[in-house]
């Protein structure tokens, strides 16, 4: 075990974990942040996405020893108030079923509205992909993102 | 500032909020409300602020009961929804009847219990406000939660006391239709706000003091527990112990990780239970086996198919595999249990919480009564959750360690843990006469613990002569469970397509084809009819209709229309040919499941229902190796994916009857109408899942596989 100091959604942690830990089970078990989610462990279904710098990265296969003072966002510390344009038009929509896919859908969808501001509905479609969503709310994500980011000036 | 009198005489003062600092409104907090709210009876609370809290019972897994129950509630009551707050209820078999999560059953069942709840405490208001007002209650009205006597308002909130000491009522006149102005509007999801700012909201999320994490390493199917070496096990930091039960190996620490690690540590050896270990290649000879054996259990016999088929010009034969399915809920399975001195706690994901709690009694021998059960929200169910068994190993462990303890599954416990959806064959015959009129129909299946693998009442029974249907099970150490539209989910891709391939024989158009049956099946019915002809119709003649069938140039067209869970479906799924490839472009969906409570909600579950029907159609596939599913996760596991989907248009058709349930039945039609259209546009008959399997689909390109 060793001591690895986190900087998590613009809070200092500090956590004694073996250098392998995922990023995802330091968020869950040791600080807390539940909101992050674990389905597939391999990197195959992005319930997980957590922001890296502004980067969308699967925390389930990222080892808590690489991650240094990078500044780490989490679905919780994404705005405030819940009013990230991505959220609020996840609610417009009215997205979710069950619900326990969006965190890491909303987290991917934000970081690609960040590099992409106004993508197409194919890129739409691209970058939402990798997420995976077994109760089938497809369609009224991809209607989300393009809504977000009208929203997003 | 704006002054201005009311008709009684006093002065309404209004103010423009951004222009003056004072008075500031008073905000009230969820707590606040909760913890004034006064009760009236198991649905529904009512706080002095004028606010209701409103109980869901039911377990919540994306089906949104959650706020199609407190929608029902709320309209019966006559409030604004902008003042309702919805409350999980934990499971009382007392306050409630039927907390399950299953057979799309909820709605049907509570419909009138819950609209009798919200019309009682209304009346019980009125009362309240009769007596008040010293007025007979039959001058009184409502409206959004104020009782009203000419230009009199008393608001629920300072009725609420009074009213919840009078007698309840037995009968009270519920609403018409036609005048709900909450059911039939699109409400958003009550835990929107939860879910995308990451609350706790799932059994995963559950974390408590003083808590150790488990997880367990189970047998191959088949087999059973010889012996375990932990030693390395054991040394992986953060593990406290490792303990067996039954044939089970369970890792005991203080988070996950570690555990994950020392799993792969331990050195378990297990031997053969009695018969041969089963792989894919054993499987499909037993089904062959089965099928040819003519031992299969009669289900149904209508007229006498044996001279039909002696006497037949042409039979149409054609057979259709699947494999076993894992339901997969985006959140693997876990509990939350501490058993106590003499009482047991019980946090988490069920889809039959009484049953949960009933298991938990049992293995620590106290009455169920002494055990509480909080459902939290389901990352998923899919009829997995309708299990206990890891709500009886959290259990086991608890008991066993004496701690309070989290059982998670990883999502390759889960993908090879059992309780799939068993592997099933058909084989469907058709005879017809010279004139190519259908006289017989004939089918058989068999199933790897499929229980009666046909729905033997289901249309097209009743509509054909000489028919006969027929069952066979094996019994597999492989274990099965109820899996969203048990056996229909399968059965009616089968079913469909056949009825395709037979109406093609016939020369007649599929919709026309099945048009005739039912009219058979209305003015001569053959035997009893299970299902009602005429709600199927109106679904068909609504698709027709909407998808323009047999109207549109460039584009292919296949039917289906399905039954199940007392609800209506019809299905026209357009494939076109795109840059020299077959694309599946559309899929029409016609409901009948009568009144549609909450509309986003209905729209949400056909969608779900169809991409769930067509991804495990096309993509999902589970082969056996020595008893292990060769497929772990989610890299050789596949699922459907955003690339993969078509355009879905959704309607539904308004016939003001009771609601008969929504959570599964757009699923079973999905796989006929796609195999249907990808026949029409390519020439190829899918007969087997997954259709990505297919000889025939090699040479299409269905969306962009991931």
């Amino acid at each position: 075990m060793a001591n690895y100091k986190l900087q998590v959604n613009n809070k200092n942690y500090e956590v004694d974990v073996d250098s392998d830990t995922p990023l995802l089970w330091v968020l869950r078990d040791n600080l807390g942040l539940i909101g992050t989610k674990y389905s597939c462990g391999i990197s195959q279904c992005g319930a997980c996405t957590v922001h890296l710098n502004d980067e969308a990265v699967r925390s389930c296969v990222l080892p808590v020893s690489s991650i240094g003072e990078a500044k780490i966002t989490t679905i919780e510390g994404l705005s405030d108030n819940g009013d990230h344009p991505v959220q609020q038009a996840w609610k417009e929509v009215d997205v979710a079923q069950c619900g326990y896919c969006q965190a890491g859908q909303i987290m991917t969808a934000a970081a690609m509205l960040k590099k992409n501001p106004s993508p197409s509905e194919e890129e739409v479609i691209d970058g939402m992909n990798a997420n995976l969503c077994r109760c089938g709310t497809y369609h009224r994500i991809k209607e989300a993102v393009l809504l977000a980011s009208t929203k997003i000036k | 500032m704006k002054i201005a009198a009311t008709a009684g005489g006093g002065l309404l003062i209004g103010f423009n909020w951004s222009a003056c600092d004072s008075p500031k409104m008073k905000v009230i907090s969820n707590e606040e409300i909760y913890d004034k709210a006064i009760n009236f009876n198991s649905f529904l609370s009512i706080s002095p602020t004028n606010h209701v809290v409103i109980f869901s019972p039911n377990p919540e897994l994306g089906q949104n009961i959650k706020t199609s129950f407190p929608m029902i509630v709320a309209e019966e009551l006559d409030v604004d929804w902008s003042n309702v707050r919805v409350q999980q209820a934990f499971l009382d078999t007392e306050k409630y009847d039927r907390q399950v999560t299953g057979g799309s059953g909820a709605m049907p069942h509570s419909w009138q219990r819950l609209r009798q709840a919200g019309a009682t405490a209304r009346h019980m208001l009125m009362e309240a406000a009769a007596k008040r007002l010293n007025v007979p209650v039959s001058e009184l009205k409502t409206d959004k939660g104020n009782v009203i006597y000419g230009s009199k308002k008393l608001n629920y909130g300072e009725l609420a006391n009074e009213a919840a000491t009078l007698p309840v009522p037995e009968d009270v006149e519920l609403k018409q239709v036609k005048d709900f102005k909450i059911i039939g509007t699109p409400v958003k999801n009550v835990d929107n706000d939860a879910m995308f700012t990451g609350k706790p909201l799932y059994g995963l999320d559950v974390y408590r003091d003083n808590m150790l994490h488990a997880m367990i390493q189970r047998p191959p199917f088949g087999m059973k527990l010889k012996s375990v070496d932990a030693d390395e096990a054991k040394k992986i930091k953060g593990v406290k112990d490792v303990v067996t039960f039954k044939d089970n190996v369970a890792v005991i620490g203080e988070g996950t990780w570690p555990l994950m690690k020392a799993r792969k540590l331990l050195k378990i050896a297990y031997e053969p239970l009695d018969k041969e270990l089963e792989s894919t290649a054993f499987h499909n000879r037993k089904f062959d086996e089965m099928l040819n054996s003519g031992a299969a259990e009669v289900k149904r016999k209508d007229g006498d198919v044996d001279a039909a088929f002696k006497n037949a010009a042409r039979i149409i034969k054609s057979e259709y595999q699947c494999p076993f399915l894992s339901h997969s809920p985006m959140e693997p399975m876990n509990f939350f249990a501490h058993v106590k001195e003499d009482s047991v706690e019980l946090i988490g994901p069920s889809q039959t919480p009484d049953r949960a709690r009933n298991a938990a009694a049992e293995i620590c021998g106290i009455a169920p009564e002494k055990v509480s059960m909080e459902l939290t929200r389901l990352g998923g169910g899919f009829g997995r959750r309708l299990r206990a068994d890891f709500v009886e190993e959290a259990v086991e462990l608890s008991k066993m360690l004496k701690v309070p303890v989290k059982l998670t599954w990883s999502r390759e416990d889960d993908i090879t843990g059992g309780a799939y959806r068993p592997a099933v064959k058909y084989r469907f015959e058709a005879a017809l006469n010279g004139k190519d009129e259908l006289i017989g129909y004939k089918l058989s299946g068999v199933g790897m613990n499929s229980g009666n693998s046909t729905r033997e009442n289901n249309f097209p029974a009743g509509a054909i002569e000489n028919l006969e249907i027929r069952s066979m099970e094996y019994k597999s150490p492989i274990t099965t469970n109820a899996w969203r539209a048990p056996i229909t989910n399968f059965l009616a891709f089968a079913e469909q397509s056949f009825l395709d391939e037979v109406a093609e024989a016939m020369g007649k158009d599929p919709v026309d084809f099945r048009l005739e049956l039912l009219d058979k099946a209305k003015t001569s019915p053959v035997g009893e009819i299970h299902y009602d002809i005429d709600r199927m119709k109106g679904v068909i003649t609504t698709a027709v209709e909407k998808s323009g069938w047999g109207k549109k140039q460039g584009v292919s067209q296949g039917f289906s229309v399905y039954f199940s869970h007392r609800s209506y479906v019809a299905q026209v799924a357009e494939a076109k040919i795109v840059d020299g490839k077959a694309v599946l472009d559309k899929i029409y969906a016609v409901t009948d499941c009568g009144i549609v409570i909450n509309p986003t909600g209905a729209d949400q579950q056909v969608r779900g229902g169809m991409l769930d029907g067509m991804g495990h159609a096309m993509y999902a596939n589970l082969t056996f190796t020595d008893g292990v599913a060769d497929q772990k996760n989610f890299d050789t596991y596949r699922l459907i994916r955003m690339k993969e989907i078509p355009e879905i248009e959704t309607h539904f058709i308004d016939n003001g009857i009771d609601p008969t349930g929504l959570g599964e039945p757009a699923l079973p039609p999905t796989g006929g109408a796609v195999a249907n259209a990808i026949y029409k546009v390519s020439g190829q008959r899918l007969r087997n899942q997954p259709f990505s399997n297919e000889e025939g689909m090699k040479n299409l390109n269905l969306g962009n596989p991931a």
